[in-house]
């Protein structure tokens, strides 16, 4: 069973710079797999070369096993693609503008229609169908730009940034049009938000300067975050450095930290070490003393922090 | 085949969304009437003909061909559809072919609209109507070989203004090259297969030959190779751009 996108050693230089550099990964049917990177690091251009847009200088691409190189027509058949920043032409409708897709995909007449029925519902563009595309707002914009990637119901679905610039209905009305085509599909998607990756994603690659920084579920980078399995506490009314003490001699625990908060409320923080689970250790101190705990809670970790870390190492 | 015509198809469709259609047909509709009769003294002849209606197309075309075909791949590029268009399951030849055809049927749509001139000298006298077909061939050829040229610059640049103006010289370069002023510059000192060569590559040379109701194979061929080879070029250059 091959994986629906392998992707193999992808370069692209553009002059002297190198912009993709030696990208590796494989996209199974089923999966979600979020791009992100920051603005420069490869990730549209790596987009480009899976869709066919561009030719890889070195690596390459192959969709259900087939190089791409060599089988243009018959990859670019399978794959749903929407551009950065979805570009359409602004002269037609949305209704011609998917009769010329659909017509170049293939379909003829009925079956046409149908497909293009169909979509226009799923995306509901139906009331925008025969306006000018350029008068249209940047949400219908996107919209036409994914009902035109999945008009012919491809396998492989490569989408560009496609929530950029909508507001948080429509962002939530893709991903879940994203979601509900998923378990069929081998959907790869590049994003600046980091918390559509939790909402849409299975899996999650970070890219900067043209390299994988960072390869995995979302919850295995979370992990990596220094914040993973900190278990905060406020407790109300007793001495912070006796409570601090304790916590300090929890199996497991390096660092505790304390902040005063208003109303006598102390905060703490209690890092573990390797970021292992120490949420036991610290519920029977709290039992064991009997402190007057006001809130107590697990940090999952941040993609952010991830994020960023990842992505500076890379730059330094 | 079909891919050439869906994006034919659109290509037409952009033209007439837009006001270029309709600018250029009535520009070249008006143009030629104006040179034809004033310039050409359509009356003052006294003959029933159209040879100066016609030799005035090539001029016409100079600068009126490169508007139409500097927008086909630069605006595409600038706006971005270029990435669509490319993603679609088209190959990059009927990409090429499916727009120079949508370029060459609009204008033979403004050629055709000059009919009332056809009309009028039939009216006015006996023409050789023969003459008369071979030349809106000829005419029509050139036009061709016109659009083929500015399609491929079109495909050098973003710039549609950048685009326009190196289809004009490039235009120029093949029309003036069969013009007796050219000619006449080389004709003390070079080789007479060299003059030959020189105005064998003009545009007015083969036009001029058709038009007098000649219509010979190789003036065809002249054509016809000149549109494949821009053409082809033109292909070749997107997929270049394409390995970046």
């Amino acid at each position: 069973m091959v994986a629906m996108v392998e992707v193999e050693r992808l370069v692209k230089r553009f002059g002297s710079i190198i912009a993709v550099n030696g990208i590796s990964f494989n996209v199974e049917r089923g999966e979600v797999l979020g791009f992100l990177g920051p603005n420069g690091a490869g990730k549209s251009t790596t987009m480009k070369m899976i869709s066919g847009f561009l030719s890889p200088d070195e690596g390459r691409v192959r969709i259900a096993g087939a190089d791409c190189a060599r089988h243009q027509i018959a990859s670019k058949q399978r794959i749903g693609y929407l551009p950065e920043g979805a570009p359409l032409y602004g002269d037609m409708s949305p209704r011609l503008f998917l009769q010329f897709v659909g017509e170049v995909r293939g379909f003829r007449a009925g079956e046409l229609q149908k497909r293009i029925e169909n979509v226009i519902s799923r995306i509901n563009l139906g009331s925008v169908i025969d306006q000018p595309i350029e008068t249209l707002s940047k949400g219908f914009k996107r919209r036409v730009g994914i009902a035109q990637a999945i008009l012919h119901d491809p396998e492989v679905l490569i989408l560009d940034e496609p929530t950029d610039g909508l507001d948080p209905n429509q962002k939530h009305e893709v991903r879940e049009l994203i979601r509900e085509m998923s378990p069929q599909k081998a959907i790869i998607l590049s994003t600046h938000i980091l918390e559509e990756v939790d909402a849409v994603c299975t899996r999650a690659i970070i890219i900067a300067g043209g390299e994988i920084v960072a390869d995995g579920e979302p919850a295995d980078l979370r992990a990596r975050s220094p914040r993973h399995n900190v278990v905060v506490l406020n407790v109300r009314g007793r001495s912070a450095a006796e409570i601090e003490a304790a916590l300090g001699g929890i199996e497991g625990v390096t660092e505790v930290r304390s902040e005063a908060l208003a109303g006598g409320l102390v905060r703490f923080f209690v890092r573990p070490e390797n970021g292992e689970s120490i949420i036991d250790g610290v519920s029977t101190a709290v039992r064991e003393n009997n402190w007057p705990v006001e809130e107590l809670h697990v940090e999952r970790g941040r993609l952010d922090e991830v994020f960023r870390s990842v992505t500076e190492i890379q730059r330094s | 085949m079909s891919n050439i015509w869906v994006i034919c198809k659109r290509e037409l469709f952009s033209y007439f969304a837009t006001p270029i259609a309709y600018v250029f047909i009535i520009i070249f509709l008006f143009l030629s009437g104006i040179f034809t009769f004033y310039l050409g003294n359509f009356f003052v002849r006294g003959q029933a003909d159209l040879i100066t209606f016609f030799g005035f197309h090539p001029w016409l075309y100079l600068f009126l061909i490169p508007a139409l075909t500097m927008r086909l791949w630069a605006e595409e590029r600038k706006s971005g559809t270029i990435e669509l268009l490319l993603t679609l399951p088209v190959s990059m030849l009927q990409a090429v072919l499916g727009k120079f055809l949508a370029t060459w049927l609009f204008t033979s749509v403004a050629l055709l609209l000059t009919f009332p001139m056809w009309i009028t000298v039939n009216f006015l006298g006996e023409p050789d109507n023969g003459v008369i077909v071979a030349s809106y061939l000829g005419s029509l050829l050139m036009a061709g070989a016109f659009i083929a040229i500015g399609s491929c610059i079109s495909a050098l640049t973003r710039n549609q203004v950048v685009a326009f103006v190196i289809t004009v010289v490039l235009c120029l370069m093949f029309v003036l090259s069969g013009f007796p002023l050219v000619l006449d510059f080389f004709s003390g000192w070079a080789p007479e297969f060299m003059i030959e060569a020189i105005s064998s590559f003009s545009f007015l040379t083969h036009f001029d030959a058709i038009s007098k109701g000649v219509v010979d194979i190789r003036d065809i061929i002249y054509f016809a190779s000149l549109i494949a080879f821009w053409l082809f070029a033109n292909a070749a250059l997107l997929e270049i751009r394409k390995a970046g």
